[in-house]
């Protein structure tokens, strides 16, 4: 997806910083009160006019939640979050106190976009500077859609989705990723704001890049996405998450859900690139990303691919995860996790292998620089019914200075011995014989770290949909900015 | 404003311990210098020194080139003016191609100079050339850098490097090292057939057989920190017939 495509999501990113400042004034603005009980969850219920049904999910969901404990098994550490301090709900944010020009924004921001190659016109709508090219790109989104509805495809807001398409809800929420599975995931049952909602119907191949670009009533999704996705028989979809920009929000933590289902001989490739604000140098002010992702190849001969590129985020703690339940199902999961000056990520995969013959592949990519941590904490787990299963997990880590942390934690379960399980990992250090050269060919040393990084994650990078794995590239030299020389 | 290399005695020391002790050396543009002397002499220390790599510590003189102050530039600076080293190890840097990091490099001196990055299909067109002439099969273009290379191809791939970046002085850190007698003659060809009035080279040997085929303009012997002999190509034959002996008694 080309940095064009990234605009309605961002913009509403964007002007959340506006917002932050000039919520005073007279917007038609909505917010819940300050503070978790039922009645938050009610009120938010009531502003997407929820069925009962669904009210009643997140109630239950809302009263699981209360009984269980923030987990602690992470790599992580940041200050307790007290959650009678959050806001839960906040309506779209206005335009109004939006910057006139790209003069108002800050300078840092723009420095960013011209790395990343955007255009000054794309910068504009990133910056949130009020501009009606918003519009324009509505009207490329309905070309879109009129093409996905020809061909049966439902791609809408995880909230028209209740309504347009209740029974496939009602049947798939929660059914990969239970209330109560764990502490985040349950959290968001109760007060999910909104996300994505996709059917393919049986048969069909989508002939496009699925993003939220395209999602003609995109709206802000707010601190807790949920999404889903659901590929019939046959059927295949391709669907691109994030952007390479960085994004701000005044929402500190965030925990979103993903929902994959994959049927008979179905194939969802599910691919994220992930900005979100580090914080500074101390890491004072980044996003908690607590994000619960698993997909479920529920038919025979099914596939989910995962990719994703982390560079964001001041914690990230996320396991894109596969249930291989269908027999010959596939399971992938390619990942580049970047930390930088005091990020810290947490990240793996989990493969869980039920059906007869069923093959995962993990390749994971971990680079710490500054005084950061990045863990790889990945589980493969084979039941005693999967004959035949495969996998191959690939666990790589890149140091860059000697103040950050590498570290690699695979589990691994199996109860049959008809099973063929391989593990390899490797630690490296960027060399000053490495930067040296690339500097005596011309290169600065952040061109080098580029270049260096870029090559270090290449197999990963090359999963993205073409135009995304450009930029990802741009955005793996920038998100190193500073951590040599 | 003298052009070319302009070395005014250079004093080096790594970790206390003085390894260059004076050097004065010029090369002017389209010469053809070499320098050769035993083990430990100091050879590849100077071609560090002068390409800006980090570790030592510059106690005195001064290097100039084209009038710049060299010593002052970072690497990148140096490499922007002209200057380039072929290593004597080259480094491997895995999942970076060939032709992804010529191009990368290409495209940053033209930035480094004010020049537009070069058009990709010009520029494979162009490596492809080059690659021919020195005898690289096209796998290697698409191979990661020097990644599962033998000595030999590292070797040839320096000089596809210098051949595709065209510098001002090319310095050559013992290039035969390790090469069989056909890689010596393919390496020197690929010298030989870059030779031009504007470009000059300071090729660091320690034997006379790379000699025989890029025959030097100037010969100057190192031994232990300074130029103790300067001559013409006929410098090197005598050297072979008699060694460095001479030097390492007298000093």
């Amino acid at each position: 997806m080309p940095s064009t495509t990234e605009t309605v999501e961002t913009v509403h990113a964007f002007t959340g910083g506006a917002y932050k400042y000039g919520f005073v004034t007279d917007v038609e603005m909505e917010m819940a009160p300050k503070g978790l009980t039922d009645d938050t969850v009610r009120y938010i219920s009531a502003q997407k006019n929820e069925p009962q049904w669904l009210l009643d999910w997140r109630l239950k969901a809302l009263a699981l939640w209360r009984t269980m404990e923030e987990p602690k098994w992470a790599k992580v550490d940041y200050p307790k979050i007290d959650y009678q301090e959050l806001h839960y709900y906040a309506a779209p944010k206005s335009t109004k106190n939006a910057p006139k020009s790209l003069d108002e924004v800050d300078p840092e921001l723009l420095r960013t976009y011209e790395k990343l190659g955007i255009p000054l016109k794309e910068q504009e709508i990133l910056a949130g500077v009020a501009v009606d090219a918003v519009f324009d790109s509505v009207s490329v989104a309905t070309t879109y859609k009129a093409k996905l509805e020809e061909k049966g495809i439902i791609f809408c807001s995880f909230s028209e989705a209740v309504h347009r398409a209740p029974e496939l809800v009602k049947k798939y929420l929660g059914s990969v990723v239970p209330q109560g599975d764990n502490y985040f995931a349950c959290l968001n049952s109760a007060v999910f704001s909104d996300g994505s909602f996709v059917y393919i119907p049986k048969g069909v191949r989508c002939p496009m890049e699925l993003s939220t670009y395209f999602r003609i009533n995109a709206q802000n999704t707010g601190q807790f996405e949920r999404t889903l996705i659901i590929a019939e028989e046959g059927s295949y979809v391709s669907y691109l998450e994030g952007c390479t920009a960085p994004q701000r929000d005044e929402n500190q933590l965030h925990a979103a859900v993903v929902e994959l289902i994959a049927l008979d001989d179905a194939e969802i490739k599910y691919s994220t690139v992930q900005n979100w604000f580090p914080g500074d140098a101390e890491g004072k002010g980044g996003i908690y990303n607590f994000v619960t992702k698993r997909g479920a190849c529920r038919g025979k001969r099914s596939k989910i691919s995962w990719t994703q590129v982390e560079t964001g985020s001041a914690v990230t703690w996320k396991y894109p995860s596969c249930i291989l339940q269908g027999d010959d199902s596939v399971g992938e999961f390619y990942s580049v996790a970047i930390t930088n000056n005091a990020q810290q990520a947490d990240t793996g995969t989990k493969m869980i292998h039920i059906g007869k013959n069923t093959r995962s592949t993990i390749v994971s990519k971990g680079i710490a620089a500054g005084k950061s941590d990045n863990t790889y904490r990945g589980l493969v787990k084979v039941l005693a019914g999967a004959e035949g299963a495969r996998n191959y997990s690939q666990c790589d880590s890149l140091l860059i200075g000697d103040k950050c942390g590498a570290h690699t934690v695979p589990y691994i379960e199996s109860r049959t011995p008809f099973s063929t399980l391989e593990h390899e990992a490797t630690t490296a250090r960027i060399s000053d014989d490495q930067l040296f050269v690339c500097r005596q060919r011309g290169l600065s040393s952040e061109e080098a770290v580029a270049l260096i990084v870029n090559g270090f994650c290449k197999e990963v990078l090359q999963n993205l949909p073409m135009e995304f794995a450009v930029e990802a590239q741009k955005l793996v030299g920038i998100s190193l900015e500073g951590s040599v020389g | 404003m003298t052009n070319g290399l302009v070395i005014n005695d250079l004093r080096v020391s790594v970790e206390d311990k003085e390894i260059l002790k004076g050097i004065n050396l010029t090369i002017e543009p389209g010469k053809v210098h070499a320098i050769m002397g035993p083990n430990g002499s100091g050879k590849s220390t100077l071609a560090h020194v002068i390409s800006g790599r980090p570790g030592y510590e510059v106690t005195g003189g001064s290097v100039t080139f084209d009038g710049h102050d060299v010593l002052e530039m970072e690497p990148e600076e140096r490499a922007a003016l002209g200057l380039f080293l072929a290593f004597q190890y080259p480094v491997e840097i895995p999942g970076v191609t060939n032709t992804t990091f010529l191009k990368t490099a290409v495209n940053a001196l033209r930035k480094a100079r004010g020049e537009k990055e070069m058009d990709p299909m010009a520029f494979l067109k162009m490596l492809r050339e080059k690659a021919k002439l020195l005898q690289l099969p096209d796998d290697m273009l698409k191979r990661p850098l020097n990644v599962g290379f033998s000595g030999g191809e590292k070797k040839r791939n320096e000089m596809l490097q210098m051949a595709v970046l065209a510098p001002k002085l090319a310095i050559l850190d013992e290039t035969d090292s390790g090469l069989d007698i056909d890689a010596i003659r393919i390496v020197a060809e690929g010298v030989n057939a870059q030779r031009s009035p504007n470009r000059s080279f300071l090729v660091i040997t320690h034997y006379q057989r790379l000699l025989d085929y890029i025959v030097p303009d100037v010969v100057h012997v190192l031994a232990y920190g300074r130029i103790v002999e300067t001559g013409g190509a006929d410098l090197a034959r005598r050297l072979e017939q008699t060694g460095y002996a001479d030097y390492t008694t007298a000093a």
